[in-house]
């Protein structure tokens, strides 16, 4: 069978129309396009995808989300997240002008849209992704990560492109320390501020000396993470590292690890792992009876954790996290949070969705403030250091990384017999403020760059 | 330094995994020996076993029940498969049958998802085999220790069938020369089908029997797959013992290598896989000339 074949030619006479044709369309970007003249303010030069991006009735977020993979799970409850600020953000909602007042029906008189792609928390995928989104929309704010390897990728390319980046969930102490970035900015808790978080509440509960095995997966978050939290064991309570088992991103038989663990003479399990690693590592430990000889410890809290091995293992487990749902009894704005996310997908949101629903409304709130979608004016913005509400209290920005700073939530799991309802895993044993648990703004490298 | 206590411990982990990508593989190469086609959808096979099983488990709370389902099911896949989509593949080129299986097997994962999510699934042992056992220098889980003894019987199984029966050597035949098969008389499109049926049965159950050790989710196959075409190319393809010879390397390689630095284990596998293509392009039990 012949396949039909296709030729171009290309002419003279063709090739002369295209050139007048994309000549004169470079003519009108000019003389109309550039909102920069109309409103006056001739010192803005186009940078990234403004002022394309902001031209039409609608002004696009790409969101690079792992929706298959290791951190499927996790990465389905940060897209809600999302999907519910922006609609938030479109109709005004009453918690959405808690946190951004300024903000009615839209942003500056624009409907916001989230065009979404399944990154699998790889960070080539998730670059390309939003190369095309900047291509074919015009995108003005990405996010997406669930992966501190994707968070710092997209950190770079925010910055190369000029085109402002907040992270979803990334724990890695990198992310707003030697690779942070202009562009980029941290709305949730990492693994500093967890080990300052639950380090003094394990040396309370389990006293000094002890000997600790730890399970790390083998990228940024992991090493930066179980860093922190190691230090700060040893440091101030003379506890041991007795062996740290790294791990790739997506092992599924943990065998081998568990076996080094099981002949360590390890009291406690640190598990540094996440998402379905942290989970088949658990439930593997179970079945090696390791647990509950050892006592697990889960420094940097995993969303549905306890829903997926089961509330027998999570007993008793302390965990260090951003946001839990009964925090709804502290903060009004949780509750509203809470009661939102719930009657639009009927369960109550995690952690994850949490972080993508505070990452929005916080950057409605910058862009409103400003006034303007300029993103160095919008990084300004930020960088005032404003102090505002969120689901857990007021919050502020600190100018010279880029972090949020923000109290850390330190959790212990339920009983079954205990839990009030089929989501009542956790209990919150403290809310510690976030200023003291930060490192200093340099202490981890932190150089943001260059605003254009 | 060398804790002999962790080190048999790591052999044992390596024969346990060994044995499940023995299973595996031999699925796989069947199929590449007998049809020529390699099959990206394998993992997908596996994957689908372990859920068929997992929801027979959630409706009868058998184990039993979960196993059989699971094996039956992937079979009646494999069948329908070969005959709806791979039957037309046999003549067009190589990249086309990858493409086409892996194209089945996103198609396969991503049904999975819609319908069940990406939330792991666990099916428990049966209760005979729950815990732990003293083995003396340590302790292993019981239902790891019986999954060595599942598949070493669902192997000889195999190998009973391709050894010991008519249709296990026309299968054999059809590895060596199924152009001579057929001009035989013998209607080899019929056993292209059951072999792919038989290939995708042993993928499926070592998908459910595996489902109590490693939770299953939606992606459980595609790490597997990786794993269990590394363990083709060090048995040689088209070879049964190979397969199980190649397993039980590559299981071991991983475990051992994983005692000094897991994040060796894998370096070491494909080391060990570069060796064997390039002392032996054929495999360590293979021969030259198959496709």
């Amino acid at each position: 069978m012949s396949r039909p074949t296709y030729e171009r030619s290309v002419s003279r006479r063709n090739l002369l129309q295209a050139g007048a044709g994309l000549a004169g369309s470079a003519l009108m970007a000019q003389s109309f396009g550039t909102p920069a003249l109309a409103v006056g303010i001739s010192d803005q030069q186009p940078i990234g995808t403004w002022p394309a991006g902001v031209q039409g009735d609608t002004v696009y977020i790409g969101a690079a989300v792992p929706r298959t993979g290791t951190y499927a799970v996790q990465g389905e409850d940060e897209l809600k997240g999302w999907q519910l600020a922006v609609e938030h953000i479109n109709n005004g909602d009453p918690l959405l002008q808690k946190i951004a007042p300024k903000v009615s029906k839209g942003l500056l008189g624009k409907k916001v849209d989230l065009v979404v792609a399944d990154s699998a928390a790889k960070p080539n995928e998730a670059v390309q992704e939003q190369q095309t989104f900047i291509n074919q929309n015009k995108i003005i704010l990405m996010t997406g990560s669930t992966s501190s390897a994707v968070a710092v990728a997209l950190n770079k390319f925010a910055q190369r492109e000029k085109v402002l980046y907040v992270t979803g969930i990334s724990g890695s102490n990198d992310t707003t320390g030697k690779d942070c970035v202009r562009y980029g900015f941290r709305q949730n808790f990492y693994g500093e501020t967890a080990a300052n978080a639950i380090g003094p509440v394990l040396l309370k509960q389990f006293g000094k000396n002890r000997k600790a095995a730890f399970m790390t997966p083998d990228y940024t978050y992991g090493h930066t993470v179980t860093k922190s939290v190691n230090d700060y064991l040893t440091q101030n309570g003379g506890w041991t590292m007795v062996t740290n088992q790294i791990s790739p991103l997506g092992t599924q038989d943990f065998s081998q690890y568990l076996t080094n663990i099981a002949n360590s003479g390890a009291e406690f399990l640190v598990n540094v792992n996440w998402g379905r690693d942290a989970v088949l590592s658990i439930q593997q430990a179970k079945q090696f009876g390791i647990l509950p000889k050892m006592t697990l410890v889960v420094p940097y809290q995993i969303p549905f954790l306890a829903k997926e091995v089961g509330p027998e293992l999570t007993a008793g487990v302390y965990a260090a996290t951003d946001f839990w749902w009964t925090l709804e009894d502290k903060y009004p704005l949780a509750k509203m949070f809470v009661d939102a996310f719930y009657k639009k997908y009927n369960y109550r949101p995690e952690w994850g969705a949490e972080n993508s629903y505070m990452s929005f409304a916080i950057w409605a709130r910058m862009v409103s403030e400003a006034g303007t979608f300029y993103p160095p004016d919008v990084i300004k913005q930020y960088e005032k250091g404003e102090t505002f509400p969120s689901v857990v209290g007021d919050v502020h920005f600190r100018a010279a990384d880029h972090q949020l700073v923000r109290p850390v939530v330190i959790v212990r799991g339920k009983k079954p017999s205990d839990m009030k309802n089929n989501e009542d895993y956790w209990e919150v044993l403290e809310v510690v403020p976030g200023e003291p648990l930060m490192q200093k703004p340099d202490a981890f490298g932190c150089n943001l760059g260059d605003y254009t | 330094m060398v804790n002999w206590a962790n080190f048999i411990s790591q052999c044992f982990n390596g024969l346990v995994l060994g044995a499940l990508l023995a299973l595996i593989s031999s699925g796989l190469t069947i199929i590449y020996g007998t049809l020529g086609v390699l099959n990206l959808a394998h993992g997908a096979m596996f994957m689908l076993g372990g859920y068929a099983g997992w929801l027979a488990y959630s409706y009868s709370g058998s184990f039993i029940a979960a196993v059989v389902a699971g094996s039956l099911f992937t079979l009646i896949v494999g069948l329908v498969t070969e005959r709806a989509i791979i039957r037309y593949f046999y003549k067009r080129p190589h990249e086309d049958q990858l493409l086409v299986t892996f194209g089945i097997g996103i198609v396969f994962v991503e049904t999975i998802r819609f319908f069940f999510g990406s939330l792991s699934k666990a099916v428990p042992p049966p209760p005979p085999l729950l815990g732990i056992t003293p083995l003396g220098f340590m302790f292993y889980p019981t239902y790891r220790l019986a999954l060595l003894g599942i598949v070493a019987v669902a192997l000889l199984a195999l190998y009973a069938v391709l050894y010991r029966t008519r249709i296990g050597m026309i299968v054999r035949a059809g590895i060596e020369d199924s152009v001579m098969v057929d001009v035989l008389g013998i209607d080899v499109y019929k056993v292209f089908m059951l072999v792919f049926g038989i290939g995708a049965m042993a993928a499926g159950f070592a998908g459910i029997i595996n489902a109590p050790v490693v939770s299953i989710a939606p992606d459980v196959g595609e790490a597997i797959l990786v794993q269990t075409f590394v363990v083709v190319v060090i048995g040689g393809v088209g070879s049964f013992p190979g397969a199980v010879l190649g397993g039980l390397i590559a299981g071991e390689i991983i475990s051992i290598t994983s005692m000094f630095n897991p994040g060796y284990s894998y370096v070491m596998l494909f080391v060990a896989m570069t060796l064997v293509l390039v002392l032996r392009p054929y495999g360590l039990l293979g021969t030259a000339g198959r496709e």
